[in-house]
Order: structure tokens, then C-alpha cells, then sequence
């Protein structure tokens, strides 16, 4: 095994290294990628399109953070699959590890513990209260994240790992059940379906106004007050998009938690 | 309405995955019903899109409306969209015909499935069929889109669902092998990633058709260049991993034949052969016919090479099987070397290319068949080794001629599509001039011949069943009127579920065979236009 | 040496590093033994792609963030023709943005790469789940042991 390893090592990496000998400079703003692709003449071939995504997305879509532009809308379609591959995730993980029934067959992971207060036991104290505080601090952060998303870095899949982090965190900090009783197997597995539902329907409710799938300029009708009514339209359904993902990636960032730490028994955890 | 069918195509099963999320943990029995409709209306938007383009050329769909050259409102007057700017969908003969296969192999599949998923953990159904869902999703995603980065994202898509898919049901063995199809299949992904970020870099672009406009420039100057050729090896490494080209076939057959066989079912048709097409479509639509078969010649010879060894090593090893899935699994390696080889094979006329398009067609079909008849054995007779299926003849007349119609396409005997896939692939290695890979053709049919030969001699003289039978002589033409009288016969036979879609798979094979000439025309105006 | 160092890995550093990552990652994933670290090093492989699309993106030291913001970029803004789009700039003025691209890193390695980790996270997750599983099974995560247990059980029941 460890001759393929060190003949495939080598070849790869020989191969890796030829090819960075023709490379543009690291940094270079003039690259192919950055500008657009040049012949040896100096002709332009055509335009890089990350040049037009950072000229027009302030004019087409009012959203500052090219990014998120470009993440939720340009390449919406690439998003919408990335939400699917997080919510498969979350269910192969369920469908390999989840078992139901009492689980009395497998030893628990560790001896469960007496939930009575220990005289002298402070840290459970230090770290009850601290989670106290934090978690809603945590949860605060994580819609500021998803909501702030076309001003700042931001948007659905950070906001949503915050918030999963949020729960798992209470499920570390106390025990899988007291995350469990706020955050149900049934809730979170309805919460990632309904993310997906979400960002679909989006795409979907522009084909009744006969466009294409994705192209949020159709709401523009909803946007009655607005002085520019389609540049505003895009702007909110990448919200409502973002919104769906981060419905998504919480449920199942919580969810692939939850399963890993108690093998698939969802009852003590870590 | 008809202009949105490409992306409904997609859509359907997305949703129906969706909704079988949403309700199916309440009421198991939603499942079947959602899955259904879900295929039937991608079938019928596939079929819409492949009429289209059979009346009007290749059918393009851009995501979003991001259609080059079209102007966007901006807030202070209309902007031109550039090339690349969104994600495009295109569909041409070339993948229409593999759609509608994808759509009707699926279809047969769920039908198969129904009451067989996961009798051990029953309350994991509407969780198997969400995931088959998005199986399908990736599957129909990848094979419809024009964008190389998107492909990239619904490989994943197919590749989770399918670990999932392998290493939900599977025991000991099972799961060892689904954890290597998790490196291996990783690997490949990010080496085509990777060969995606190398394009990006010299072309500035995702668009396949856009990227190859650009390194064709000039006449190929910047598809000279070194990061290109890396990134065309990378991108071919990767996706020699995923559909288990010679080399790197590891993982397949113990991931595939000790796996639940509804799972079995859907991936080995199926997987392989999309990534065979990704092959085919990056050769034709990235990089470009002249790029890869006049300017580098050496390439293709190499490459043959490897398909020649694949295909004797896949047959030679499936000789050595005495697991019925475990042979068909060696089979499919040897089939992928027949797709690759006849990809590579780079006679001007295009003949080979075009065989291994038909054979994608095939081959999924093909394996359909073998693998629904080995779940059928598997689960009705509990006969997962050759030797357990002595007096099958007897026994299950049925399932066994649908068999038989299966191996003999396998072998290549007309008027099955087996013959006629290695009718084109042959012609494409005469007129290329690769008689190493003609050789290789026979040879692997020869060794087909005696491969299921061999199991018809014990299916048909061996042992009787339990209970003996005086009843059939022959096995192909009787099958028509025992059915009806012989409450037996339809006991000890597999039930309507499995047996609708094997005889659906059958009559497509003949199909498939007898209207190769129309089909392959068809695909010759993709790839020989 | 120091001038093929000066002429060949300093404008490629991240290049480099990137290609030695990945050949970190490749190794472990091929030849360590225990499964955990088999997985690390497919984490390490990923992670070295993501390095190697964010190289892409940079634009050198005076480039920013992809975000554009609106107020700092209307000081070089010039009026474009009011009397064609006046109707619609009732609020937002006449003026139309001038963004200089070379002013900001290029935003779609970013976009990719945000797709990339997400996949990572997903694929890492589904396969420490198989994992937990082999353990389940086999009482052992290191690959020899698990080999050896799959060959003697086969040589033990050949049939099944």
C-alpha cells in the first residue's frame, strides 16, 4: 500500500508542479481569471466574467457583497444543489446510522450520570450559566449573519452552521436531551426539507411570471413601493434564498451532531 | 410552458424528494406515489425536450435568465449579460437520449423497489426513497448541464446519495466497501475540481462552451498551454475514478454486489455510464475533437492501451466469480473499457465515439436487466452463487428468460443492442486502425459466451427444484401460455412488481437493437456535426 | 538556488504549497491504516484545492473585499446621460457607479470555494457516519484488522 501511495504521490504532485510553471504570477490582477484571457499578441479572447460581476452586480441586483450576488443569484441553480447536498448528507447520515428502539444492545458510550447536583460540583455551574448567556447572544449573531449577508460577509450557510452551533453547544454543554427537547428529530428533519422547499419555491414562483427558473426580476410586481422594483426584487429573494439555506444547514448541522454523538440513538451523546 | 421543460426535468424529483421529506415520516405509503409522479413527470419533460431537439437542433436554458447577450435591467438603464454569466442547461441528442434513459431506468427501478425496501428497518422507507430522489436529481443534473463547475456540485449530489444508498443496507463487507467508494469517489471529485480550477485559471470562464471557445483561439494557443493539459489529465483521472476505468477499479465490485439490490439496481445502470458521458461531453464540448485527437495523438493510443487491459481484465476476472452480482460488477468493468476505448478511438469518422454514445444507451439497459434478475434470485430463491441456480428454468421460466435476453446482449447476438453497440465500436477500432482494441471486442464476447453458457447449463440441466415438474421443454416460447394456467408456476415466480419492469427492460433492449440505425444517427448529429 | 528559488516558488508560493498540501493529504489518504486518519488526509486534500482557488482570485496588494460599496465609489462616479434614464434615477440620482474590478478580489473563487467546503463538510460527515458503523461492526478502526476479520470470515463460511 505504501508503494501506490508513494508512485501515486509522486506522479501527481510531478504532475501539479509542471503545470504551475505556467501560471500566471500569484496575485497577478492582469491573470486569464481576473481579466479575462489573452493571446501571446496581447489580443483579448473574450472577458473574464468576474469583471461583469463586479461592474453590473450593484446596478442589476443593489446588493453590495458581490458575493452573495453571485452565490444566490448569477449562480443560484450551483446554491440550490448545495442545499440538496447538505440535506443528503443529513439524511445518509440518518439512513446509515439512525436506530430506533431503546438501543439496548450497544453500551452506552459512557456511564450515564446522575443528574442530581453534586455538592461542590462548579463547574457544571460555570458552564450551565455561561451557556445561558451565550446561547442567545450565539443565536442573536447567527440571524444578524443570515439577514446582513449582502452588506457584510455573511449569508445562509454561515448563519446557518451559528445557529446549529448554537444547539450543539447546549447539547455538549448539558446533554443531547435537553437539545433534543428544544430541537426535535421530527423539527429538524421538517426544518431542512422546508429549507429546500423554500429556495425551490423561490425559483419556481418566477416560472408563474414566465421566466426562467431563478429569475428573481420577476417578482418585481410585489415590490410596489420600491423605485426600482426589479434591482429590489432580486435583492429580497436573495434574502428569502438565503433565509431557506440557513432553514437547511441549521437542521442538519444539528442533525449530523446529534447522530454522530450518540450512534444514531439520539439519547445521551457525548 | 415547453421552453421550462429542461429545468422540469430537474425539478420534479427535487420536489418530490422534498415533499417525501416533509410527509413521508407521517405515512409511508405517501412514498410510492410521490416518487412515481415525480419520475413520470421528468419522463414527460424529457421526452417534450427531446422532440424539440429532434425538430429544432440542441435546446439551451439559462438559469436565472442570464442568456449572453440579452440585456438586464439596471438601475440606470439595461446591461449586457456576458458569456458565462449564469449557469446553462443544454440538451442535444447526445444526452436527450441518455435522459430519456436515466427517466425510464429509474422508473422500472422504483417499481422494483416497491415492498422490498429495507424490510429490516422499515421506518428508514421514506428516507431510502428521498434519497433515491435526489439520486435521480443528480443523475438527470449532471447529465443536463453546460456549466462545468455545476456538474461538479450535482457529482456530489449523486455521489452522497449514492454512499448513502450503498451503506445503508449493507453489512460487515458492505460497509468497508462503501467507506472505500467514499475515498475513492472523493478523490476522483476533487481531481476534477481541480481540473476545473486549471481551466478556470487559463480561460477565466465555467461555461463549457465559453471555455472552449476561448482555448480554441487562435488556433488552440492558450489550449497549449501547460495548466490546460494538466487540468485535461486531471479532469480525465477523476472521472476514470468515478466510472472505475481499468486502474482504478477497486472499490466498484464490492461496493455494488454486497449492497441492498434495489441500491444495486439504480447505480449500476446508471453511475458508470453518466460518468462515461461526462467523459464524453468534456472531450467534445470542453476541449474539443481537434485539441485532443490532432494535437496530441499519443494520448489516444495510451488510453486505448488501457481500455484493452480493462476489458480483458474485467472479463477475466468475471470468470473467475462464482457470485452471480460479483461477476456482473467485473462485467461492468470490462463495459467501461468498451465505452472509453471507443471514446478514444479517434477514427476521423467518428464511429467509435458515436458506438460508445449507443453503448451508454445499452449498457444501462443491459446491466438493468442482469441486476433485476439477480434481486429477483436473490430475494425469491435465495440464490446469490451460480451453483444455486440449478433448475432456475424450471423453477422461474420467467425471470430466467428475461435473463437470457439480458446475457445474450451481453454477448452481443442480434437482434439484441449488444450486437449492435459492438457492431459501431468495432468499425470505429477498423477504421482508427486499433486492431488491439477489435482484438479485445472478440475476445471479451467470447469470453461472455462461455460466462453465461455456463450458467444457462446449470439453470437449465441441473438439479430440479424441489418439487419436480414435468411441464416445460423450452424455454423461450412456452412462457406465453403457462402463465395463465399454472397457479404454481406463478407462485414459485417473482411477483408483477419485478417482473413489469425486467420485461419493460427486455422489450427496450430489443428496441433499442432493432432501431439502432435511426438512434445512432441521431447521436452522430452531436457528435459528428 | 537562491535565484531558482527567487524565479520559480516565490511568485508561486501558494502554488507550491498548495501542491504540497495535496500531496500530504493524497498520502494519508492512500497509505495510513487507521481509518480516522485516512479521513484526515481526505480533509487535508480538499482543503488544498480550496487554497488553490482563493490563489486564484488574489489581485495583488491593493485589492479589497468583494463587497462594493456604493458610497465610497460615487466619488469617482460620473453623470451618465439623465435625459435617457432620469425616470428611473428619481431618488438614487443620475449617477451611474464606476466600479474599477481591479480594485477588488475576484469574487467567483469565492463563490466555488463556498460550495467546495460545504460539500467537504457533507462528504466528511456520511463518511464518519460509515465509520461509527465499521466500529460498530468490527470493534476496530485500524484497516488491516478489519481486512483480516472480512478474510477470516470468508475463509470460515465460503458459501454465505
Amino acid at each position: 500500500m505504501k508503494w501506490i501511495a508513494l508512485i501515486a504521490v509522486t506522479l501527481t504532485g510531478s504532475l501539479l508542479l509542471f503545470g504551475v510553471g505556467d501560471f500566471p504570477e500569484w496575485g497577478d490582477p492582469h491573470s486569464p481569471a481576473n481579466q479575462g484571457p489573452k493571446l501571446k499578441s496581447g489580443e483579448q479572447v473574450s472577458k473574464a466574467v468576474s469583471q461583469d460581476f463586479l461592474t453590473e452586480t450593484y446596478e442589476v441586483t443593489k446588493v453590495p457583497n458581490v458575493v452573495t450576488a453571485v452565490l444566490a443569484d448569477y449562480r443560484g441553480y450551483d446554491t440550490m444543489f448545495e442545499t440538496v447536498v447538505v440535506f443528503a448528507a443529513g439524511l445518509a447520515i440518518f439512513a446509515i446510522l439512525r436506530v430506533f428502539g431503546d438501543g439496548s444492545d450497544t453500551p452506552p458510550m459512557r456511564a450515564v450520570e446522575d443528574d442530581t447536583f453534586v455538592e461542590g460540583d462548579h463547574s457544571r455551574i460555570i458552564i450551565g450559566t455561561t451557556c445561558k448567556l451565550l446561547i442567545p447572544i450565539i443565536q442573536l449573531f447567527a440571524l444578524y449573519v443570515i439577514a446582513h449577508g449582502h452588506y457584510s460577509p455573511g449569508g445562509g450557510f454561515q448563519g446557518g452552521v451559528i445557529m446549529g452551533a448554537s444547539f450543539i453547544l447546549l447539547a455538549i454543554a448539558r446533554d443531547l436531551k435537553s437539545a433534543l427537547d428544544w430541537f426535535s428529530e421530527k423539527n429538524f428533519m421538517t426544518l431542512a426539507s422546508v429549507g429546500i422547499l423554500i429556495y425551490a419555491g423561490l425559483g419556481v414562483l418566477c416560472q408563474f411570471f414566465e421566466r426562467n427558473f431563478l429569475d428573481y426580476g420577476a417578482l418585481k410586481v410585489f415590490m410596489i413601493s420600491s423605485d426600482h422594483p426589479e434591482q429590489m426584487a432580486r435583492s429580497y429573494s436573495m434574502l428569502g434564498v438565503e433565509i431557506g439555506v440557513a432553514f437547511t444547514v441549521t437542521a442538519i448541522m444539528f442533525a449530523i451532531y446529534a447522530n454522530l454523538s450518540s450512534r444514531g440513538e439520539l439519547k445521551e451523546g457525548l | 410552458m415547453s421552453d421550462q421543460f429542461p429545468i422540469l426535468i430537474v425539478l420534479a424529483p427535487l420536489f418530490g424528494a422534498v415533499i417525501i421529506g416533509l410527509v413521508g415520516s407521517r405515512d409511508h405509503r405517501v412514498c410510492m406515489p410521490v416518487v412515481l409522479v415525480a419520475l413520470f413527470t421528468s419522463l414527460s419533460a424529457v421526452i417534450g425536450t427531446l422532440t424539440q431537439v429532434l425538430e429544432t437542433g440542441p435546446v439551451d436554458y439559462f438559469v436565472g435568465g442570464w442568456e449572453p447577450g440579452k440585456m438586464a435591467p439596471g438601475i440606470h438603464g439595461p446591461v449586457e449579460i456576458a458569456k458565462g454569466f449564469g449557469i446553462q442547461l443544454r440538451v442535444d441528442t447526445l444526452n436527450g437520449f441518455l435522459l430519456l434513459a436515466i427517466a425510464i431506468v429509474s422508473i422500472f427501478v422504483s417499481i422494483f423497489s416497491i415492498r422490498r425496501v429495507n424490510q429490516k428497518a422499515a421506518s428508514k422507507t421514506p428516507q431510502f426513497y428521498t434519497l433515491y430522489l435526489l439520486l435521480c436529481v443528480g443523475l438527470f443534473g449532471m447529465t443536463i448541464t453546460g456549466d462545468a463547475f455545476n456538474l461538479f456540485v450535482l457529482v456530489e449530489v449523486t455521489s452522497l446519495t449514492s454512499y448513502a444508498l450503498i451503506a445503508m443496507g449493507s453489512k460487515r463487507r458492505g460497509t468497508m466497501a462503501a467507506f472505500n467508494y467514499i475515498l475513492m469517489g472523493t478523490v476522483g471529485a476533487s481531481f476534477y475540481l481541480l481540473g476545473v480550477g486549471y481551466l478556470y485559471l487559463q480561460t477565466g470562464s465555467l461555461n463549457m462552451a465559453h471555455i472552449q471557445e476561448v482555448l480554441a483561439a487562435n488556433d488552440f494557443e492558450i489550449g497549449r498551454s501547460k495548466p490546460v493539459m494538466v487540468a485535461f489529465i486531471l479532469i480525465m483521472v477523476g472521472i476514470w475514478i468515478k466510472m472505475a476505468f481499468f486502474p482504478l477499479y477497486g472499490w466498484l465490485p464490492n461496493a455494488y454486489s454486497y449492497c441492498p439490490s434495489t441500491s444495486s439496481c439504480i447505480l449500476a445502470p446508471l453511475m458508470t455510464k453518466i460518468s462515461v458521458y461526462i467523459m464524453i461531453r468534456v472531450m467534445l464540448s470542453v476541449f474539443g475533437w481537434e485539441w485532443i485527437f490532432v494535437d496530441h495523438v499519443g494520448w489516444s493510443d495510451a488510453v486505448v492501451i488501457l481500455a484493452v487491459i480493462a476489458i480483458l481484465a474485467g472479463s477475466t476476472l468475471a470468470l473467475a466469480q462464482r457470485e452471480l452480482k460479483k461477476m456482473l460488477c467485473y462485467l461492468i468493468v470490462a463495459e467501461v473499457g468498451y465505452m472509453v476505448g471507443g471514446a478514444w478511438l479517434g477514427d476521423p469518422e467518428r464511429w467509435g465515439m458515436s458506438g460508445a454514445a449507443y453503448h451508454i444507451l445499452a449498457d444501462a439497459f443491459m446491466t438493468l436487466c442482469l441486476f433485476l434478475c439477480a434481486g429477483i434470485f436473490a430475494k425469491k430463491a435465495n440464490a446469490t452463487r451460480i451453483e444455486h441456480l440449478s433448475g432456475m428454468f424450471k423453477k422461474m421460466p420467467l425471470t430466467m428468460t428475461g435473463f437470457v435476453v439480458g446475457a445474450l446482449a451481453m454477448i452481443g447476438i442480434p437482434p439484441t443492442c449488444g450486437f449492435f453497440s459492438k457492431f459501431y465500436l468495432i468499425r470505429g477500432g477498423i477504421e482508427g486502425g486499433h486492431w488491439e482494441f477489435v482484438i479485445a471486442l472478440i475476445i471479451s464476447s467470447l469470453v461472455n459466451v462461455v460466462l453465461f453458457f455456463r450458467i444457462f447449463e446449470i439453470a437449465f440441466f441441473g438439479a430440479k427444484p424441489a418439487e419436480g415438474h414435468d411441464h416445460a421443454h423450452h424455454d423461450d416460447e412456452k412462457d406465453d401460455h403457462s402463465t395463465n394456467d399454472e397457479l404454481t408456476l406463478l407462485e414459485r415466480e417473482a411477483p408483477l412488481r419485478s417482473l413489469i419492469p425486467l420485461f419493460g427492460t427486455t422489450a427496450i433492449i430489443i428496441l433499442l437493437g432493432v432501431y439502432n440505425g435511426q438512434i445512432v444517427e441521431w447521436i452522430r448529429l452531436t457528435i459528428k456535426p | 538556488m537562491l535565484e531558482f528559488i527567487q524565479d520559480n516558488i516565490q511568485p508561486y508560493f501558494n502554488y507550491w504549497v498548495y501542491v504540497i498540501l495535496m500531496m500530504i493529504g493524497l498520502w494519508a489518504t492512500i497509505a495510513k491504516n487507521n481509518l480516522i486518519k485516512k479521513l484526515i488526509g481526505m480533509s487535508i486534500f480538499q482543503t488544498a484545492i480550496i487554497l488553490f482557488y482563493v490563489s486564484v482570485g488574489v489581485k495583488g496588494e491593493g485589492s479589497k473585499i468583494p463587497i462594493v460599496n456604493p458610497y465610497t465609489e460615487a466619488k469617482s462616479a460620473e453623470v451618465v446621460g439623465a435625459d435617457q434614464h432620469g425616470e428611473h434615477g428619481a431618488k438614487g440620482g443620475g449617477e451611474k457607479y464606476i466600479v474599477e474590478p481591479d480594485n477588488y478580489a475576484n469574487p467567483l473563487p469565492h463563490v466555488l470555494m463556498l460550495t467546495a467546503i460545504v460539500v467537504g463538510v457533507a462528504t466528511l460527515g456520511v463518511a464518519l457516519a460509515v465509520v461509527q458503523m465499521l466500529f460498530k461492526e468490527f470493534g476496530t478502526l485500524e484497516e488491516d484488522e478489519i481486512l483480516a476479520q472480512i478474510k477470516n470470515a470468508d475463509s470460515a463460511s465460503p458459501d454465505v
